[in-house]
């Protein structure tokens, strides 16, 4: 034994390759979508000019946004009504269906019993469904919660259903070994295990919830008594105000990706310390 | 210094009988026999382990004395406990169990999972805090409370399941492979810390394994199960003094109890009639 080397400070190509590539990555990861829905506006706006489009067909982004900017008064508020209606129906979904999944989880012929039901109710198209609610619901806000609510538990249903029929067999004995109680098994055991499979029902349940409550205000609005953005929608598009009806549709799937957003990154707080999902890559 | 076939002589380090195992066998709605007639007396104390290949039922038993699963034949014999029969019912503070895997709550930190068998009897956080830091001690996790078990070595997670099955001071201690899938390095300490804990808190353990060299190293009784169907093939005693560290590893005399064991071992596996497969 001489000397020791010193440490090697370059990087070899190989590396320098892998450190080059990672760093575009990541900046193209924004800006690479960013580029393209740029050029698709850019597109959107020279395909109007070069073919004299007429406003009522098919506004340029400008004036789509000067609308948003010109009938925010009315646009917000109706976005507020919308907002209220997939909230709230969010929120039953939650309830309703991490509530029946608890309740399935209790016993495998409750689960065998009712999940045909659940089922059924998923699979019915909701505009089908519609003119039932309609006869049998006259709170208007109640017609359009069921509505959405309809739509959006399944997919907490199923997922948390699964969640807590996926625990650990071992882990199962072990509870079993320290005489734990039904309640403690689900309380300590069963929920949190389950926790990100309903996340991840929670993740499509909140898209699902926007879907819904607009898809009722669409069939409710149909008769007038809706003042939703998709009553919004159904009048401009009555009235061939196209400028309006382009910023209601941007606004509502602007709504749309930020519950995604919301949703992803609350179960990514929730899970990052323990779970693969949520745990960075790596090499 | 010597290994020897004992039918009913106690050990040195055995005191009465815990517990007995009275013509026990266990068979599956399958029709597979997992264990006939097995006769076995755990004494106060015993380092046991259960020896065997594949598929000769140690598993099987191992759960059985847990209450995890009932005899189809045969008892379980608790002695001083009242009761004859207690693996399904009775004070479960008794036994704790290590798995083959850690078997932990991945969402749980480290004080939380060895907190866990206290927090379903109802002890508070608070009450159990002591109780809980001195396991972690003994299992050298200090500093460690607050880490989860993705955060862990393989040898890390399972110290943490040996505090949780230990912090309810239970008088029998039920292993299930424990360190089968350790690196030797990290299985080597795991069992120097496991004698010394032994050694010190004074509690019986049933150890299933299928290595020769693990089960001579850490018991004073090793029972060599065969398979098809699975049933005890022969006791031995291993009539070294503890405690036992690494010279002892290295030692002559440990070379010839292991080679005399793994003689039995051979003589247990060849006995089994039939095709070998694989599968528990």
């Amino acid at each position: 034994m001489t000397a020791i080397e010193e440490p090697v400070l370059a990087l070899d190509p190989e590396e320098a390759r892998r450190v080059r590539q990672e760093r575009f990555e990541r900046i193209g990861r924004w800006l690479l979508p960013l580029a393209i829905m740029i050029l698709a506006i850019w597109l959107w706006d020279r395909v109007c000019v070069w073919n004299d489009i007429p406003k009522y067909i098919l506004p340029r982004p400008g004036v789509v946004l000067q609308t948003l900017h010109d009938d925010a008064g009315l646009l917000f508020s109706s976005l507020l009504v919308t907002l209220r209606i997939t909230f709230l129906s969010l929120l039953l979904a939650v309830i309703g269906g991490v509530g029946l999944a608890v309740l399935f989880a209790q016993s495998k012929w409750v689960e065998m019993s009712f999940f045909p039901f659940a089922i059924v109710l998923q699979v019915t198209p909701i505009v089908a469904i519609f003119p039932l609610i309609n006869i049998y619901v006259d709170n208007q806000t109640t017609k359009l919660l069921l509505c959405a609510w309809i739509v959006a538990f399944f997919p907490i249903l199923s997922n948390t259903t699964l969640g807590l029929n996926s625990v650990d067999r071992n882990l199962r004995d072990m509870f079993k070994l320290n005489g734990a109680t039904r309640w403690q098994q689900l309380r300590y055991l069963r929920l949190p295990a389950a926790m990100p499979y309903f996340l991840g029902g929670l993740k499509i349940a909140g898209g699902l919830s926007l879907i819904g409550a607009v898809v009722a205000e669409f069939v409710a609005g149909a008769t007038g008594q809706s003042s939703g953005l998709a009553s919004r929608i159904i009048e401009a598009g009555y009235r061939l105000n196209a400028p309006r009806l382009f910023a209601a549709l941007i606004l509502i799937s602007l709504t749309g990706i930020l519950i995604f957003l919301v949703l992803s990154l609350v179960s990514h707080l929730i899970l990052r310390r323990w779970h693969e999902s949520a745990l960075r890559q790596e090499r | 210094m010597k290994l020897e076939k004992v039918a009913q002589q106690p050990g040195s380090v055995s005191g009465p009988t815990l517990l007995a195992l009275r013509g026990v066998g266990k068979v599956f709605s399958n029709g597979v026999t997992a264990l006939s007639n097995v006769e076995l007396t755990i004494r106060e104390g015993d380092f046991l382990s259960l020896l065997g290949p594949s598929g000769c039922g140690k598993s099987t038993a191992l759960r059985l004395i847990a209450g995890l699963s009932t005899p189809t034949s045969g008892l379980l014999d608790w002695r001083g406990s009242g009761a004859r029969d207690r693996s399904n019912i009775g004070d479960r503070s008794n036994i704790g169990f290590v798995f083959q895997e850690p078997t932990l709550l991945p969402w749980a930190d480290v004080f939380d999972n060895v907190w866990l068998p206290l927090r379903l009897r109802g002890v508070s956080r608070v009450k159990a805090a002591p109780t809980v830091m001195e396991m972690l001690a003994r299992v050298h996790l200090t500093g460690f409370e607050k880490a989860v078990p993705r955060e862990l070595s393989g040898g890390m997670k399972m110290r943490v399941s040996i505090a949780r099955a230990m912090v309810t001071k239970p008088r029998i201690l039920l292993m299930d492979e424990p360190f089968a899938a350790l690196d030797e390095i990290t299985r080597f300490k795991l069992n120097n810390d496991l004698l010394e804990l032994w050694q010190d808190q004074r509690f019986t353990v049933v150890f299933v394994t299928h290595s020769v060299f693990e089960s001579v190293f850490l018991s004073n009784r090793v029972v060599v199960m065969a398979a098809r169907p699975g049933r005890v093939f022969a006791e031995l005693a291993v009539d070294a003094p503890y405690p036992r560290d690494e010279a002892f590893r290295t030692s002559p005399d440990y070379a010839a109890l292991c080679r005399q064991a793994s003689d039995v071992l051979i003589g247990a596996i060849n006995s089994t009639a039939g095709p070998h497969h694989d599968g528990h």
